[in-house]
């Protein structure tokens, strides 16, 4: 293999598994707050209960953020040295911005939020915690028009192949940011919905009868339904903005080789880019154009449009997007049907979460993941149907390679995948740990030195 | 025709000094953590406790100074960042391994289930080991002019372990200011055994850079900017003389004094800082590329100059409020 695809290989490895922790710490800053006020307000131990529990779980995804994010800053210029030298002029100040306004604000108040409950008066530690969550989603708002710029670019000219800022406003609020800002932000609200909902369900099903746990159980049900249907329909805007800017990716997406009109919606097929067509395809008829145009006899594009005169094939690949697209969407239905069930038996029951019946409650523990799978699958349908550009219509992939020897990249880009599998184990271990250790009724915030209630191991 | 002169002159230099007062503060303030690491197999597990709890609030913050170091350096020259990044791709991959392990290692140690504490000690070690190792050899290599021969990836590994020696110095002196007892007994020993990393380092780059570069050795050895020079060497000579006759008192009845050699050592690291940061300029890629030949355009540098001098002293105001809660000796650390 050659460094071009051995480095998006590492670059796509780390930005996935980098954004799998900011998508748990955007949203839960955020609830931890919520769990922190419920209690100043009603002075209920259950709040306190689920705060102290989720504060750990939170301080574990913000370190794992922090490192592979670390990591994401270097590759710039590890991997890609192009894109800076091409687009640094845009790129550069909103990363700064980012730096300065966001990672300082929560790095600092972190070790306050943690570590602070009893050495800072109530307001500030509320203050730290308030600062915190509002600094991831300031950093996502950044990163996200950086990466919205890549995909709509605006506000700019090119002058001898660098391109120079002209208007700041348009490059911040340039076509596809505010859909993809709102996508993220309700994601990673999702994420921990299903991931709160999951990690209770685990904790009730092992014979935890806690207030806190059933707090948290309604809570994260809550959040899920009431969030999930909104995400549909910003899904749905996006697309069509999509459709507007890139419609090659939509093209994609759908599965659509032909452009015309009554285009059939996919619901599955095997893409074969070789015949130009898909095989065992099961189809609604008119929906492509029902859900892309709002009318059956809309016009949809198609693949073909985007193949040059002498063949070059000018739309990105078929079958990656194609596929993560669906687990995207097929992931957010299964999300509606589990939160709205929930929701609904327990107001039917009458009986809280006493109400939920045990099948459901099992089928929750593996949706405590099921937030990476959609954010993930929707991260792959965008960033890989907009290649072979990097930035749209202004840097292909390709020019922005660095120049480093085929086996530098391979074998770093092991290193990292072994690192990556272990902590992922390792993290996705602790949180059940955890779980149970709270089940047990075993303090989770000990006042014990950490090694003389552990059994210390010989070292 | 402009108010401030020509801002393609002086704005390259204002970045590089934004940049190398971010590394600056990265290399004092994540060395004494990451000192802290490199000295872990030599603690006792209760001390290790007390060692994470003098760093628990701080390291996170601390590591923020390298991503705006290297932001800046991406923004401010992205010519420079590509050519200095892809020729440190190894040890930079190597740097943010260990940053990866020790990072997630201080969260899983305690959180954990206890039988797998000690092999989160032991990542938390390598992962400072790794970072403290490949920062002393990017140190090394740039001093070198980025060029691989024997004779420079020789020396670059020798920058290496002095750079982590001082490092496991600083971490110390800082220890020595955080604890008590026992454990700062220990940490003025420690403080004693690693300030030779410092001494033997700063040697080696005063020997090495002026061989290397004949552009430095006039910068170093022609008059009259001797003179200018001079004070360098002579004052951290006096402060290592000073460092080591408190190393001999400390620790103190009443503990005081305890502070100074974590400032001291701060003011060499800051005087051997400016030592190199004179040397270079105006290079960025050493003999190579200079900061106005690296430097992007004007108006981007403007847009980030004007938000930094708005964020940078509330960043340094609510650093301080961070240090002023958790001052004093470090206890354990707890969620409540
Ligand atoms: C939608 C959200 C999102 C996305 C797409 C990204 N990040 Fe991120 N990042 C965050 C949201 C975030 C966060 C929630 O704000 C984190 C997680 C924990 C933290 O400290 O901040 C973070 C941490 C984080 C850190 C560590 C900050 C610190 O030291 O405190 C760095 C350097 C980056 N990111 C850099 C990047 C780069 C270069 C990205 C893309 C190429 C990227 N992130 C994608
Ligand atoms: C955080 C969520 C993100 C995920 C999961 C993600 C995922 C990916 C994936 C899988 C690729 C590879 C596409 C391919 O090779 O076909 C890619 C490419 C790329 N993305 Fe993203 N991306 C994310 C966000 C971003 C952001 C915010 C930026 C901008 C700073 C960005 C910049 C890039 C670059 C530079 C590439 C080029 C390398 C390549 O094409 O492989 N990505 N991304
Ligand atoms: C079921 C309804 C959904 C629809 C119709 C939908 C639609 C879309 C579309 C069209 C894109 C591609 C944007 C582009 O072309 O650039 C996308 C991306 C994405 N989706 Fe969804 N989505 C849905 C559900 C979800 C769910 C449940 C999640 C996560 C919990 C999610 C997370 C994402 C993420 C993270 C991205 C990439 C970031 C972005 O481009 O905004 N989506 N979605």
């Amino acid at each position: 293999m050659d460094t071009l695809i051995l480095s998006r290989i590492q670059f796509g490895a780390n930005i996935s598994f980098h954004i799998l922790f900011p998508t748990i710490t955007i949203a839960l800053g955020w609830v931890l707050l919520f769990f922190k006020l419920r209690f100043s307000m009603t002075g209920n131990t259950k709040w306190m209960e689920a705060y102290r529990f989720w504060v750990k779980v939170f301080a574990l995804s913000f370190a794992m953020g922090v490192v592979s994010g670390i990591t994401m800053s270097f590759q710039f210029g590890t991997n890609w040295p192009g894109f800076m030298e091409a687009v640094g002029n845009i790129a550069g100040p909103l990363l700064a911005y980012e730096v300065l306004t966001a990672f300082f604000l929560e790095a600092v108040f972190l070790g306050i939020m943690l570590f602070g409950f009893s050495k800072v008066p109530g307001w500030l530690h509320t203050t730290a915690t308030f600062l915190v969550a509002f600094g991831t989603t300031m950093s996502a708002f950044w990163i996200l028009v950086l990466n919205s710029w890549m995909h709509t670019p605006a506000g700019f000219e090119m002058r001898d192949g660098v391109a120079h800022a002209t208007d700041w406003f348009a490059i911040i609020f340039n076509p596809s940011m505010p859909y993809r800002l709102a996508h993220m932000l309700l994601a990673s609200g999702l994420t921990v919905a299903f991931l709160i909902a999951g990690l209770s369900a685990y904790r009730w099903l092992i014979g935890d009868r806690s207030d806190g746990v059933r707090a948290t159980l309604r809570t994260g049900l809550t959040i899920g339904a009431l969030l999930i249907p909104v995400q549909i329909f910003m899904g749905d805007l996006h697309g069509l903005n999509t459709l507007e800017h890139q419609p090659q990716k939509v093209a994609a997406m759908e599965g659509n080789w032909e452009t015309g009109t009554n285009i059939p919606l996919v619901l599955f097929a095997i893409p074969d880019e070789e015949a130009r067509e898909n095989r065992m395809e099961i189809a609604i008829p008119n929906g492509a154009s029902l859900i892309l145009t709002h009318s059956t006899d809309g016009i949809v594009p198609g693949l073909n449009n985007f193949v040059a005169e002498d063949g070059t094939v000018l739309h990105p690949p078929v079958a990656p997007v194609f596929y993560s697209f669906r687990i995207m969407v097929g992931t957010g239905m299964a999300m509606l049907l589990l939160s709205w069930a929930g929701i609904g038996l327990m107001m039917y029951k009458r009986r809280g979460v006493e109400g939920l019946p045990k099948p459901l409650l099992y089928i929750l523990v593996p949706m405590a993941f099921s937030g990476w799978v959609a954010t993930l699958a929707g991260w792959y349908t965008t960033e890989i149907g907009r290649q072979p550009w990097l930035v749209q219509g202004v840097l292909t992939t390709k020019q922005a390679v660095a120049d480093v020897p085929a086996p530098f990249v391979a074998s770093t880009l092991i290193a990292f995948l072994v690192i990556y599998v272990v902590l992922l184990t390792a993290y996705i271990g602790v949180l059940f740990y955890l779980a149970r250790k709270a089940a047990k009724g075993e303090p989770i915030g000990t006042r014990v030195p950490q090694s003389q209630q552990a059994m210390v191991p010989a070292e | 025709m402009y108010t401030f002169g020509d801002p393609a002159l002086w704005l390259p230099i204002v970045f590089a000094a934004l940049m190398g007062l971010s590394i600056l503060i990265y290399v004092v303030l994540d060395g004494f953590d990451l000192g802290v690491g490199v000295l872990f197999p030599f603690a006792t597990p209760d001390e290790k406790d007390r060692m994470i709890a003098s760093i628990g609030p701080f390291w996170d913050a601390n590591e923020t100074w390298l991503v705006l170091a290297i932001g800046l350096l991406l923004v401010a020259f992205p010519a420079a960042h590509g050519t200095i990044l892809t020729a440190l791709y190894l040890p930079v991959a190597i740097m943010l391994i260990g940053l990866i392990l020790r990072g997630v290692a201080f969260e899983f140690r305690a959180k954990a289930p206890t039988n797998h504490k000690a092999s989160w000690n032991f990542a938390f070690f390598t992962g400072s080991m790794m970072t403290s190792l490949s920062q002393g050899f990017m140190l090394g290599m740039y001093i070198m002019g980025l060029e691989y021969t024997w004779a420079t990836f020789a020396f670059a590994c020798l920058t290496a372990v002095f750079l982590t020696v001082g490092y496991s110095f600083i971490g110390a002196t800082w220890l020595i200011i955080k604890t008590d007892e026992e454990l700062q007994l220990k940490a003025v020993k420690w403080a004693k055994g690693g300030i030779w990393g410092l001494v033997l380092g700063l040697g080696a780059i005063s020997l090495a850079s002026p061989i290397v570069s004949s552009r430095i050795f006039d910068k170093w050895f022609s008059f009259p900017e001797a003179i200018l020079l001079a004070p360098l060497p002579l004052m951290s000579g006096a402060l290592v003389v000073l460092v080591w006759l408190a190393l001999k008192r400390l620790p103190t009845k009443d503990d005081s004094w305890a502070w100074f050699p974590f400032a001291a050592s701060v003011v060499l690291f800051t005087l051997a800082f400016f030592g190199l940061a004179y040397s270079f300029y105006p290079y960025v890629v050493p003999e190579k590329l200079t900061i106005y030949e690296a430097a992007s355009a004007p108006e981007s540098l403007f847009i980030i100059l004007i938000g930094t001098c708005f964020v940078l002293p509330t960043i340094i105001a609510y650093t301080a409020l961070a240090y002023t809660v958790f001052r004093g000796k470090a206890t354990e650390l707890t969620y409540d």
